[in-house]
């Protein structure tokens, strides 16, 4: 069983995290001038990094989004964030 | 010339102390090119080579393998081999390579042990039998054998599970696809080895892509530890490192790669003669030709690269098993591993060109691409030799994510990849 910290409620298992998906991930502005190539891009393709990787994770307890820092092949946790303006500049 | 595998030549051999066996397949240095380099040494890969050889003639042909043939998912799934799907598209998919396994030992001249003894999905509710009922129409529409059981059929199939009635999870029936079944897995990725050497393919294992050799924006080979290898077309076959292959290449996929993980109890005497699968439990289970119980069931909650596994996972599957079959109490689990598989959002596989002309794509097959080698090494092939799409492979194409055409296995069928 891993421990997970959530910004929130502090270190808990990892049964209750969701992945959600990359960090960043901005959404595509003015729906008109999107293109499908565009938004099929936003919608369904990932990073999928094999090392280290920033993610958008979901503490189901709290429900509450954050971004958690972490290496995709040691687990290794390096830092997890509260989703603030700072955060994701 | 190959030496031909038959119990005759197996005879002979006993005679003669075992000493006139000879390596499977050559080793191979990489030459500087090639009409085709198929990346990943798993069974699409090297099924791929095969049917290139066999099918179209493409003889001048490298499979590039980091590692040792067999040795990444090919080595590491649960050997089922099945077709129960719900869209035609899948059945047409699916079904060729059941139909293929089925000639397989013979095309291949190596027993791959193929057991057709039947793959049951068990229903647990009232609700379920009619989504089950479901299924069953929908396979035989499409041409798949598929049996509608009830529960004293389910009990004449599976006579260890609890039928107690104060079991967890009662069972209704459930939908048997009797061509189901088990083959073995490694014999799979050497008898396509060594049948693809025998017409000229070199295999080239050690040998790791390290970027492509792009002109042009077009694909032209790859670069790899042991040098460049330069190829007119250029065909990848690497599950769960998709994403870090499109990276190389500068696009992006719609995959996350998570671990799947599978363990076997020791060996015991023949008691279960079908592949199980609970959906309650999400457990699915088998016996080996060794005796072993194989076990898996769904994915890791954290997409990873790490070929180990979370315990949570582990603990849902066995404690799933133990409802199953009480009686399985007693077993000792013998070994545990996972592998790298490709997620995709649909459930179904990617098989087209890539974002980069050139290059070819035979990935997203999630959870269940061992009982897809012998299709998804046809219809890459077909892709490397024409260019052009087989009808079986064009709904499996990229673009499909773009123009919203979905073929949502995951939904329809309930099949976790």
């Amino acid at each position: 069983m891993q421990i997970f910290t959530c910004p929130f409620c502090g270190p808990r298992s990892e049964t209750e995290f969701h992945f959600v998906g990359d960090f960043p991930k901005p959404r595509p502005d003015g729906m008109a001038k999107v293109s499908a190539e565009m938004w099929s891009d936003y919608l369904h393709n990932q990073n999928n990094p094999k090392g280290a990787a920033s993610e958008l994770w979901m503490h189901m307890a709290c429900h509450e989004i954050f971004r958690m820092d972490r290496h995709t092949v040691t687990h290794e946790v390096t830092g997890s964030y509260a989703l603030s303006s700072e955060a994701q500049s | 010339m190959m030496k031909k595998y038959s119990a005759l030549t197996l005879f002979k051999e006993g005679l003669n102390n075992q000493k006139g066996w000879v390596p499977a397949w050559r080793t191979a240095r990489p030459k500087s090119r090639y009409d085709v380099v198929v990346i990943g040494g798993g069974g699409h890969g090297l099924a791929t080579a095969y049917y290139l050889a066999k099918n179209h003639g493409i003889t001048n042909v490298a499979l590039i393998e980091k590692g040792w043939i067999g040795g990444g998912n090919t080595g590491r799934n649960t050997s089922i081999v099945r077709s129960n799907y719900f869209y035609p598209e899948s059945a047409q998919l699916y079904d060729l390579a059941l139909r293929l396994y089925e000639g397989l030992s013979k095309d291949l001249n190596y027993n791959i042990m193929l057991s057709q003894r039947g793959m049951l999905h068990l229903a647990h509710s009232p609700a379920e039998m009619e989504i089950a009922a479901r299924t069953v129409n929908a396979m035989q529409i499409n041409g798949i054998d598929a049996e509608l059981c009830d529960v004293e059929k389910v009990r004449s199939l599976v006579p260890d599970y609890n039928f107690s009635p104060n079991a967890r999870y009662p069972v209704y029936g459930g939908v048997l696809q009797p061509r189901g079944g088990n083959a073995r897995h490694d014999a799979v990725a050497w008898g396509y080895a060594r049948a693809a050497d025998n017409l000229g393919v070199d295999i080239i294992q050690n040998c790791e892509v390290q970027g492509f050799i792009i002109e042009n924006g077009v694909c032209h080979g790859v670069k790899t530890s042991l040098g460049d290898i330069r190829a007119d077309r250029t065909g990848m076959a690497v599950a769960g490192h998709s994403s870090v292959l499109g990276a190389m290449a500068g696009f992006r996929l719609p995959i996350n790669s998570y671990a799947l993980q599978a363990c076997v109890s020791e060996p015991v005497k023949p008691s279960l003669d079908c592949v199980i699968l609970s959906p309650a439990t999400g457990t699915y289970v088998s016996q080996s030709d060794k005796g072993e119980m194989i076990i898996g069931g769904g994915l890791d909650r954290i997409s990873s690269y790490g070929q180990r596994g979370n315990l949570p996972m582990l603990e849902t599957v066995i404690a799933g098993l133990m409802e199953m079959f009480p009686s399985y109490r007693q077993l000792k689990l013998m070994r545990q591993w996972a592998g790298i598989v490709d997620v995709v959002p649909d459930s179904s596989p990617i098989i087209g060109e890539s974002p980069l002309p050139g290059l070819f794509l035979n990935c997203g097959w999630g959870t269940g691409g061992f009982k897809a080698i012998p299709a998804g090494g046809t219809l890459l092939a077909h892709l490397l030799a024409t260019g052009k799409h087989h009808d079986i492979s064009r709904p499996f194409d990229l673009d499909r994510f773009t123009r919203g055409r979905m073929i949502d296995e995951g939904g329809a069928s309930g099949i976790a990849h």
